[in-house]
């Protein structure tokens, strides 16, 4: 096997190289995806009647849209408490990718941690909170955690796919979810499916009006997953699984184990995600509970190449889209929608990403591809 | 072989200061090389030397950056592999291109059908020029055999069929003997005879120097992308070229001086496996290795040895028998169970088993041991550690590297190849078990690793060694257990064995087989 690949060794890129390839992609995306924002909209312009065209309409749009997320300090507080869900989201797919897996279900481990978080909330509402919000916290991770463990035993026993039975579990918890809520969760005699207020288990505000302790805890899990994959022995093994589960058989870990708690743990994350949106923001659920956050981290977790710190500035921007959209529907009259085409463009832009790497000639034979196989599978996906 | 006659003839084939660049690396730099007609032309060079890439310029897969190629004396631009084949160029993989469900001919017939009418394929005009060709150049086969029934050695033969086929003048052959046994060697070296006889050129690519002293009328050795010189086989030797091809002088065979084996530490016996598909491969092995010899294990490619070792290592599940390593009963233990035991193994496919190749060198290098102290405190990876180590193992092991901290995956064959063995060999052993552990290495390396390994057999290992490879088997074993057909069919002292003697069991299994065990094996 005389190597038609050179053998003599690569040069090690420097810093700023290596920077650059690990974000030229996202930065290109973002400003790809803008540039198709815009593009809508003044199309959308045409279109509708009795609009004067104005070709300077997505700029005001982008200008609302970014004072919306950064304006004042108001602004910057919803954007902290929106980004805050998708960074725990985030971390669940991007720590499964590292295993080579593919946690599409974190919106349904994100239903059973808002789940977990109420039922125990409810429960432990007047109890003092040093006692009650550690409590709440703790199970709707730990509900989070078994909804995951679910298709990760699965995996390990049958080689189910995980794609495949954490879509089917999303499906379950959406109707576990309404049934509790309209069953013995709900308020007796209330009109609406509607459970208790967590009380005293409520995260508690520490910035601003809506800022709650997420916006500490966000970055935390950012650094701790970074700090497990990189300097732990278990990160390691996680890490070696994704790369390739052969050497890893070979090396004695014991990868089915591994991938059992991979997900178990995206799971966990997956299910803070949901306890940050009840504790930190509801208070209460409804039968109708379940924003968009577990299918937008995958968009994050992407976007940052499935590097943990990555997450943050990936969730901050999709937080701060959430944040400014309602400023930008006011002020230009795009309605809040073209957040979601946005984020789709984005995801569309980064499934292309191997013609990108093409065109901005970045050598995509290199280092450790960020998701392993991950962004191959995407397409395969109904998201 | 007729000498090509004249020097004044026009060259069938010749390529002008070719060069070739890719980032970061020069594969060709300037490289001449002219083939005449009739002439059996070795290339000659270490992995990455270049001499693929200089037949990927000539077949059009790669475009060169400078330099020109003439074709009977003609300047030729090749824009790809059809217009290649349309020119008379042919190129024989090292892995065939062959449909194993399909027919000879219809193998041969692929992409080049001839037609009787617009929609029916010509089967008996292609049969009789199938049948002619084969006649032509001494090798009868059925055109209706099915290709996945023959031997590696006659698909070889119809790979070269199917150049014939599409007239091809020139024919260039990748490592053709790598697959192999020395019978089916001489044998293609007699066709590759026949067609130069008859005025093809053929360009055969080796790094095997005794082949290439045997077969070749001239000799272009390649080192690092330039021509470092030529030869005719009559003025030079294995040392010579050797020399050339690596740039200092080399130790073909390893000293292995005389071994004191001790009392047995590895004992198999009735051991039997399966492959990934449920297929019995292994199917009742006695062995013994003793602490300080090393045990040879010779047979053609697919005859169980990779189950075999598998299944010793705990890598596999065997389905019957026992493994016991001093005495202990290790069977069916895990690969960390075995690796904690005292046994290092160095697996065939180092890019699927040996190496994460997207992981820096220095976690490659405790791949099986990031566990341990001093590597991990609780679960807390220790770098510091692990870069002492890894520093300390390139250089001991001679780890060609910019630095640790680059992936596996930019090192050559032989470099990665060096970071497995320094981690493996590296340790308090019982009991080495190396599969295939040079394949694919230049002379340099190989040198290297079997200098290693007769190290490790003189410290008391045992060693097990399985190798496709026979002249490796020959050159280190000190006793050579022969594998056919998921069984050890002999065991003969090592350094009397006679390489046409272990070819032929390679081959056939030998003829007195045990008949309970042909039974077994037509039944299974």
């Amino acid at each position: 096997m005389s190597a038609s690949t050179p053998s003599a060794p690569r040069p090690q890129p420097g810093l700023v190289a290596r920077a650059w390839a690990r974000l030229a992609i996202p930065l290109v995306v973002t400003v790809l995806a803008a540039l198709v924002g815009a593009a809508i909209i003044l199309v959308s312009e045409l279109l509708v009647p009795g609009v004067e065209f104005s070709w300077t309409l997505p700029i005001t749009a982008y200008q609302a849209l970014l004072e919306g997320a950064l304006g004042s300090p108001e602004a910057i507080v919803s954007t902290l408490a929106n980004s805050a869900p998708l960074v725990f989201g985030g971390l669940a797919v991007a720590f499964a990718f590292k295993a080579g897996l593919f946690n599409i279900g974190v919106q349904g481990q994100f239903l059973l941690g808002a789940l977990g978080a109420v039922i125990v909330g409810v429960w432990v509402a007047d109890w003092p909170p040093i006692l009650a919000i550690p409590l709440a916290t703790l199970a709707g991770i730990a509900a989070g955690a078994a909804w995951g463990f679910i298709p990760g035993f699965l995996k390990a026993v049958s080689g189910a796919h995980e794609v495949v039975s954490t879509i089917m579990l999303n499906y379950i918890a959406v109707a576990l979810l309404a049934a509790l809520v309209s069953g013995p969760l709900k308020v007796p005699g209330s009109p609406s499916p509607v459970t208790f207020d967590v009380g005293n288990a409520a995260w508690p505000v520490i910035l601003g009006r809506i800022g709650h302790i997420g916006i500490i805890l966000a970055p935390l899990a950012a650094a701790f997953v970074w700090w497990l994959l990189r300097r732990t022995t278990w990160g390691f093994q996680v890490r070696a699984v994704g790369a390739n589960p052969d050497a890893a058989r070979y090396a004695g870990m014991r990868t089915k184990r591994i991938t059992i708690g991979t997900m178990a743990f995206s799971g966990a994350l997956g299910g803070l995600a949901g306890t940050c949106v009840l504790l930190g923001v509801t208070h209460t659920m409804t039968s109708g509970f379940g924003t968009t956050v577990g299918f937008d981290s995958i968009a994050v977790a992407l976007l940052a190449g499935s590097e943990p710190l990555l997450v943050l500035p990936a969730a901050l921007l999709f937080g701060g889209m959430r944040a400014g959209a309602g400023l930008m529907q006011i002020k230009a009259g795009i309605p809040v929608e073209l957040v979601d085409v946005l984020q789709a463009v984005i995801l569309l832009f980064l499934v292309a990403s191997p013609v990108l790497r093409r065109l901005l000639h970045l050598n995509t034979a290199r280092n450790e591809p960020a998701t392993p196989r991950a962004t191959n599978m995407v397409p395969d996906v109904p998201v | 072989m007729t000498e090509p006659t004249g020097t004044t003839l026009a060259p069938a084939l010749e390529m002008r200061g070719i060069t070739k660049r890719y980032p970061g690396v020069v594969a060709c730099d300037g490289i001449n090389l002219q083939v005449r007609p009739g002439e059996i032309h070795a290339l000659l060079g270490e992995n990455g030397a270049g001499k693929t890439t200089l037949m990927n310029v000539l077949y059009g897969l790669a475009a060169p950056d400078e330099g020109e190629i003439l074709l009977d004396g003609r300047s030729v631009q090749i824009a790809g592999p059809s217009d290649a084949i349309a020119r008379g160029i042919n190129m024989v993989h090292q892995h065939f291109m062959l449909v194993p469900v399909l027919t000879v001919a219809e193998n041969i017939l692929l992409g080049e059908e001839t037609m009787a009418n617009p929609v029916f394929l010509d089967r008996k005009e292609a049969h009789r020029r199938i049948a002619e060709l084969g006649r032509r150049f001494g090798f009868e086969i059925d055109p209706d055999a099915k290709v996945g029934s023959l031997s590696v050695g006659w698909q070889q033969r119809v790979e070269i069929l199917k150049a014939l086929y599409r007239n091809a003048r020139i024919l260039v052959l990748d490592e053709p003997t790598a697959v192999l046994t020395p019978q089916e060697t001489e044998e293609i070296f007699a066709v590759l005879r026949r067609l130069a006889a008859e005025g093809h050129s053929i360009v055969f690519i080796s790094h095997k120097l005794y082949e290439v002293l045997e077969i070749a009328d001239r000799i272009t050795v390649i080192r690092r992308g330039r021509v470092v010189g030529e030869r005719r086989p009559a003025e030079t030797n294995e040392d010579d070229l050797a020399e050339l091809m690596v740039g200092r002088e080399v130790q073909l065979t390893v000293d292995r001086g005389t071994s004191h084996p001790a009392a047995p530490t590895l004992h198999v016996s009735g051991l039997a496996a399966s492959d990934d598909r449920g297929h019995p491969m292994v199917k009742g092995v006695d062995l013994e290795v003793r602490a300080g010899e090393i045990f040879g294990i010779a047979g053609v490619a697919g005859n169980g040895q990779d189950e075999l070792v598998e299944a010793i290592v705990g890598m596999r599940r065997p389905t019957a028998g026992s493994v016991t390593l001093d005495g202990v009963d290790v069977t069916g233990r895990s690969p960390r169970g075995m690796n904690e035991a005292g046994v290092s193994y160095v697996p065939a496919d180092r890019h699927r088993f040996g190496l994460i190749l997207s992981f820096p060198v220095s976690d490659n290098l405790v791949l099986t041991s990031y566990y341990r102290s001093p590597y991990a405190r609780g679960i807390l990876r220790q770098r510091e550690a692990i870069d002492r180590d890894a520093a300390s193992a390139i250089a001991r092991y001679d780890i060609r590297t910019p630095s640790a901290n680059v992936d596996a995956g930019t090192l050559s064959g032989g470099n990665q190849q060096k970071a497995v063995v320094a981690r493996e060999f590296d340790r308090d052993l019982k009991l080495l078990v190396l599969d295939q552990p040079t394949r694919g290495l230049d002379v340099g390396s190989i040198e290297f690793i079997h200098r290693q390994v007769i190290a490790k057999r003189d410290a008391g290992t045992a060693v097990l060694l399985v190798s496709a490879e026979l002249d490796e088997v020959l050159e280190l074993s000190d006793r050579i257990g022969v594998m056919y057909g998921g069984q050890i069919v002999a065991v003969i002292d090592g350094p009397t064995a006679d390489k046409n003697a272990v070819g032929l069991l390679m081959a056939t299994g030998g003829a007195e087989r045990d008949p309970a065990a042909a039974a077994e094996e037509a039944a299974g």
